[in-house]
């Protein structure tokens, strides 16, 4: 039998393996990659939820999954202009590793 | 679906989930993070949601890895170079993560309905895409404009952005 906390804890591992690339990776397009992680972490215990608060007609409960709808459509714009910010930063630095980046550091 | 199934999808996604973290070659993270997403739609699939398991599948391991590879192609990155590894920073990352996995695995512990196994559904189980359908333009019809003014903003930036600058 699988229960709502299955999911829900292995939403938790990818969330935090999404969380510790950012932290210890230092490519750029890595990071981005390991952000896309952690978003699909939430989808997943959105539909989690979604599946286990059935409706009285006898379907799940589609708010949720309308929420995962617009994430996955901010998400795939946030990729877009990532990408974009990463190859005119690539264009102006020959770089994409984050320690080479440190203008901005106080 | 079975509880076998759910642990073999769950336990692959995992597993390349952390082949990104943990590849160095730029490459073949994006690789694993399509299979990730393969493995995440399966899920999606397991929970009756086909709409959002399909468009898991055409949005994430379609638009966004190919964008993502095609990216890497254009700069052209290599495997990274062993760069000295700064300890203090690697050991305080892995840190904050393993706390705030306990943190929230005990939060789920204690949450009484994570026990229950999932409701039958009672109606008829295609219906999904349909009732997004009426949510979306009925209840969320104001957001998802916003979202496809959004979507205009993003790509009007990205033009704009990747435009070389004439010096």
């Amino acid at each position: 039998m699988v229960t709502l906390g299955d999911y829900l804890t292995v939403s938790a591992l990818l969330f935090t393996i999404g969380f510790a690339g950012v932290m210890l990776r230092r490519n750029i397009i890595i990071i981005l990659m390991c952000l896309e992680l952690m978003l699909n972490a939430a989808n997943l215990s959105l539909v989690a939820f979604s599946r286990f608060q059935v409706q009285p007609n006898g379907a799940s409960n589609y708010d949720a999954q309308v929420f995962v709808f617009f994430i996955i459509t901010v998400a795939a714009a946030e990729v877009a202009v990532g990408l974009a910010i990463i190859v005119a930063l690539f264009r102006a630095r020959q770089t994409t590793h984050v320690e080479d980046l440190a203008t901005l550091k106080f | 679906m079975s509880p076998f199934l759910f642990w073999c999808f769950a336990l692959l996604m995992l597993v390349f989930a952390a082949a990104v973290v943990i590849n160095r070659n730029p490459v073949a993270s994006a690789l694993s993070l399509v299979v990730c997403f393969l493995g995440l739609a399966a899920l999606f699939v397991s929970l009756n949601a086909f709409f959002v398991g399909v468009i898991q599948i055409l949005v994430y391991a379609g638009a966004v890895m190919v964008l993502f590879l095609f990216i890497i192609m254009l700069l052209d990155l290599r495997a990274e170079k062993l760069r000295k590894i700064n300890w203090v920073a690697t050991a305080g990352g892995t840190a904050v993560a393993v706390v705030f996995l306990a943190q929230v695995l005990s939060i789920i512990r204690r949450f009484s309905p994570a026990q229950q196994a999932f409701p039958p559904l009672t109606g008829t189980a295609l219906d999904d895409v349909r009732g997004i359908g009426m949510r979306l333009f009925e209840n969320y019809n104001l957001p998802l404009q916003i979202i496809g003014i959004l979507i205009l903003v993003a790509t009007i930036g990205v033009v704009v952005l990747s435009k070389r600058e004439a010096r």
